[in-house]
């Protein structure tokens, strides 16, 4: 382990400075696919998906909120499957089109469970709220009648800090209604 | 209900030009002060945040939209549009043509920020009065413009209309649109309690016709298809991304930092005292960079009790503060004479915000200034922190506030602004900075553990004469709400500034006729700096805690003397509004009148119950029943329904307020069920969503809610006061079904079963 030079900077932080960055040799370029527009992409392959998404292709729907997989926040479609951006590599993509909440709907075209959600009003601070549409988004499609419990079932990995599951649990519901 | 046309290019409008919450169409671009792709735009002329100038609250765009500016700002609950529905009431404009301009230091006047469930019932009055002032100069220009006098005038829609003749009409926008008013206010007290008067007087509430009617929430159609602006989502130019690297245990101090050779597109790493970050031109690399840092630190000499032995190690603790805060009658002569005594102690643990996204916030530090883009819950408080911790004049740091996730009192969103700042300054460059869920988990300041003991004197006849009850805590809030100071803010901590004192005792509500009674808080010394433990305001500040023990307390005391929990609670309460919400859940709930516990409980397999609880919070009240299912054989509690009556005087917006109060009841029940922080000698050991879990999907009860209303009394809190009593609820459920009392939280299996293995015959 190389020691750095620690040293005082003139704004009285100290300050450690690392050479620059070597050129992008590990970045190959890949193609994704994402709401429908092909993108190519020049980074470190181990990067998270979510990392490219907002970062990158400046999309809003997918957040941060653990890093770890276990919230829910950073969910888009992979394909038809719900997954959580935030522990999967870009590279481990592969062809398979991306679908984030922007790509689900629109404000004058809002997706079914879009404007279940809308209509229930079932939003406290909404971070988390990506998650839960994206994921009964993915249950719905392949599921379209469930029941009370089977979609508290399919919603039982999200977190929801706020504490808006009743309204939530009942958009989807709703949604599942109009799909069904 | 479908998306609406007038709320979708409302939201547009926004998110092309602002981070803060809505500008109206018809303000010029320069009057719109900073935004992400205007990084460390001056402060336009023309605006201010002087709260005597009446322009400093409204605006009139020439297309007759409305703008309001506030200092108070949106956390999740929908408060925005009850802003926006006030003010279309004053003015008679319709709902659609109300924008909302929230926490930007340079536009908007210093209210304090947000807190205490105080925004509509505190903080909307100067936003009514200066909609009302602007009406009638409106009004005035009106009867000029149309020659007649204003009471010969109606307005509707932001349209003036003479009585006598209703094709003579002046729009708000052709009589003042995109000018000022220029009118001075007067202005009384400041911060929370900051007030304007003119001449204007506002409605009465029965002429109301927006205000009272649930307009759909104007932030949820953007927020349900990824088109709302959030913190995490501000980009400025040349903005590089940050991450910090806190000491592994509370009290080390940095020794070296090695390893940043090589990091791939790491810009620098960052030591100030015992700051450590690294800035990045991505975020992974510099996520990358955060975790692969090799940084030495020193032992740490800082000891904590072990987590076993937290409550006895307070209940031994000095007391540096005491304070009644009710005292009635000669209670320990009424406890010495009384023919027998109730007594028992409850225990609340340290509880984590655990934001559901991680503090972020954006700095860009120049050297004339700085702006930063933060979900702070107090703008103007975080604009005097920030300029001391760099050294600024205040004048020359700009805080534009964006909306965050659900922070909940003092959180981490008032910490990572200070991160941000040191960060941006060592590199020259706007740097963002989100935190991890380590970062947010285990170092958010904590909501502290209370320690609670209750005696109670009963006389003969099953009378209480007497009440005796303590709360102890570490402090209300040991770090002060608001980022005010350098040292408030974990960043300036480190770097060795100290935290600002809140000696505030933990408080506890309860409105009982109790012939001798006394309430005291009390604190004791805890550490408060660089720590992880350092407590601070969560929502309802420790009251869900206080609460738990006075009216788990209560639910006692009704048990010795075999009273019905709900009729205990009538004898002693006098207030018609205190009575009106227990009966109204009684009602709802379908109460059965009879003691608890209840009769013929099987010792095994699962058995059911019901509690109560009441509570004032301010001059709101509520009672919460709650309903369980307890597997006495696992110890598991499941809450299968929850019945609330709410009482918050004005309803200004009944939908919005029941999101709210449900999300407040789960929220709480999370809390009562499932939350507690975990630490050891190494610190916090909570640091994520498996190590600190919150309630599921699965495990969410029924809800049912009865709102009260009262047109005729001021609006009231509803932010907090849902979160207040449920845990009591909870446990006097569990009482009720098994006999066997929860006194400490959080209600787990493993307390579940204890106290089933304890319970008496």
């Amino acid at each position: 382990m190389t020691s750095d030079r620690l040293g005082h900077g003139s704004d009285g932080l100290l300050t450690a400075a690392a050479p620059p960055p070597a050129p992008g040799s590990s970045a190959t370029p890949l193609r994704l696919t994402v709401n429908g527009t092909v993108h190519t992409i020049r980074l470190s392959p181990d990067t998270p998906l979510l990392y490219v998404l907002r970062d990158e292709l400046q999309l809003r729907g997918p957040r941060f909120g653990c890093g770890l997989g276990q919230c829910g926040a950073c969910t888009v479609l992979l394909g038809g499957s719900a997954v959580r951006s935030c522990v999967l590599p870009v590279s481990a993509v592969g062809g398979q089109p991306i679908t984030t909440l922007e790509g689900l709907g629109t404000l004058e075209r809002p997706h079914a469970v879009q404007r279940a959600f809308i209509e229930e009003q079932a939003v406290q601070c909404g971070y988390c709220v990506n998650g839960w549409i994206m994921t009964a988004a993915a249950y719905l499609a392949k599921n379209p009648s469930p029941t009370d419990a089977e979609v508290r079932t399919a919603m039982s990995d999200l977190i929801c800090r706020c504490g808006a599951h009743v309204r939530m649990l009942r958009a989807v519901k709703r949604a599942a209604g109009r799909q069904g | 209900m479908t998306v609406r046309d007038g709320q979708a290019l409302s939201r547009r409008q926004f998110l092309k030009t602002s981070g803060a919450v809505v500008v109206s169409f018809a303000m010029p671009a320069a009057l719109l002060g900073a935004r992400p792709d205007q990084a460390g735009a001056a402060q336009a002329p023309g605006l201010s945040s002087d709260a005597a100038r009446l322009d400093s609250w409204l605006a009139i765009g020439q297309d007759g939209s409305v703008t309001v500016f506030t200092d108070k700002v949106e956390l999740g609950m929908g408060v925005s549009t009850a802003f926006a529905q006030i003010v279309a009431e004053e003015l008679d404009v319709s709902f659609h043509a109300v924008s909302v301009v929230m926490g930007d230091t340079a536009r908007t006047p210093d209210q304090g920020g947000v807190g205490g469930s105080t925004s509509i019932s505190v903080g909307a009055r100067p936003i009514r009065q200066a909609a009302a002032e602007g009406r009638q100069i409106l009004l005035n220009l009106a009867s000029a413009r149309l020659g007649a006098p204003v009471a010969q005038l109606t307005v509707r829609d932001g349209v003036v209309r003479r009585a006598d003749d209703p094709t003579k009409t002046a729009s708000y926008g052709d009589l003042i649109g995109g000018r000022r008013f220029d009118v001075t206010l007067q202005v009384s007290g400041g911060s929370y309690n900051l007030g304007v008067a003119g001449t204007a007087r506002p409605k009465s509430p029965d002429q109301y016709t927006v205000v009272g009617t649930p307009v759909p929430r104007m932030d949820i159609p953007p927020k349900a298809t990824g088109e709302f602006t959030y913190i995490v989502d501000v980009r400025v130019p040349g903005m590089l991304h940050g991450r910090v690297i806190r000491p592994p245990v509370p009290g080390a101090t940095l020794r070296r930092v090695d390893g940043a050779q090589g990091l791939p597109g790491l810009v620098k790493v960052v030591t100030k005292g015992n700051f450590v970050g690294v800035v990045a031109e991505t975020e992974w690399g510099a996520i990358q960079a955060a975790r692969k840092l090799n940084v030495t630190w020193s032992t740490s000499t800082a000891t904590w009790p072990a987590m076993a032995d937290l409550y006895t190690a307070m209940w031994a603790m000095p007391v540096r503060t005491r304070r009644v805060m009710t005292q009635v009658g000669e209670v320990d002569a009424a406890l010495a004479s009384a023919a027998r005594t109730v007594q028992a102690r409850y225990e609340w643990p340290f509880q984590s915000h655990a934001m559901m996204g991680p503090g972020c916030a954006v700095a860009e530090v120049r050297g004339d200034g700085a702006t930063i883009w933060s979900s702070t819950q107090h703008p103007h408080q975080l604009q005097r922190g920030i300029a001391q911790l760099l050294g600024l004049p205040v004048e020359t740091v700009h805080v534009v506030w964006v909306e965050g996730a659900g922070s909940y009192g003092r959180s981490g969103a008032e910490d990572v602004p200070g991160d941000a700042a040191l960060l941006s300054r060592a590199v020259g460059r706007p740097v963002r900075v989100q935190w991890t869920r380590a970062d947010d988990t285990a170092w958010d300041p904590k909501g502290p553990p209370v320690v609670i003991a209750a005696r109670a004197g009963l006389d003969g006849t099953g009378n209480v004469v007497a009440w005796d009850y303590v709360a102890r805590a570490f402090s209300g809030s040991g770090i002060p709400p608001g980022p005010s100071t350098a040292g408030n803010m974990l960043a300036g901590q480190l770097t060795g500034l100290p935290a600002g004192g809140n000696d505030v005792p933990t408080t506890f509500q309860e409105h009982y006729a109790f012939a001798a009674k006394r309430s005291a808080g009390e604190i004791v010394p805890w550490p408060q700096e660089a720590s992880p433990l350092r407590t601070a305001n969560l929502r309802a500040p420790s009251q869900p805690a206080t609460t738990f023990g006075g009216e788990s307390f209560v639910d006692e005391v009704a048990a010795a003397l075999r009273v019905d929990p709900v009729e205990f609670r009538l004898r002693y309460l006098r207030d018609p509004r205190d009575i009106a919400v227990i009966r109204a859940a009684a009602q709802q709930a379908r109460w059965a009148s009879r003691s608890s516990p209840r009769a013929g409980i099987s010792r095994s397999g699962l058995t059911t119950g019901r509690g109560i609880a009441f509570t004032p919070r301010g001059e709101t009240r509520l009672a919460t029943i709650a309903e369980v299912e307890v597997n006495q054989a696992s110890g598991q509690v499941r809450v299968t329904r929850l019945v609330v009556a709410h009482d918050c005087g004005l309803i200004i917006n009944p939908d919005g307020l029941r999101g709210t109060i449900e999300a407040n009841l789960i929220q709480s029940t999370s809390r009562a069920l499932k939350e507690e922080v975990r630490f050891g000698p190494s610190g916090v050991t909570s640091t994520d969503w498996v190590s600190y879990p919150v309630l599921m999907a699965p495990e969410v009860p029924e809800i049912e809610i009865v709102l009260i209303d009262h047109p005729e009394l001021p609006p009231a809190g509803a932010g907090e006061p849902a979160s207040v009593a449920t845990a009591p609820a909870i446990a006097n459920a569990i009482f009720d079904a098994t006999g066997a009392r929860l006194r400490t939280v959080p209600l787990t299996p493993a307390r579940v079963k204890a106290a089933l293995q304890n319970r008496g015959a």
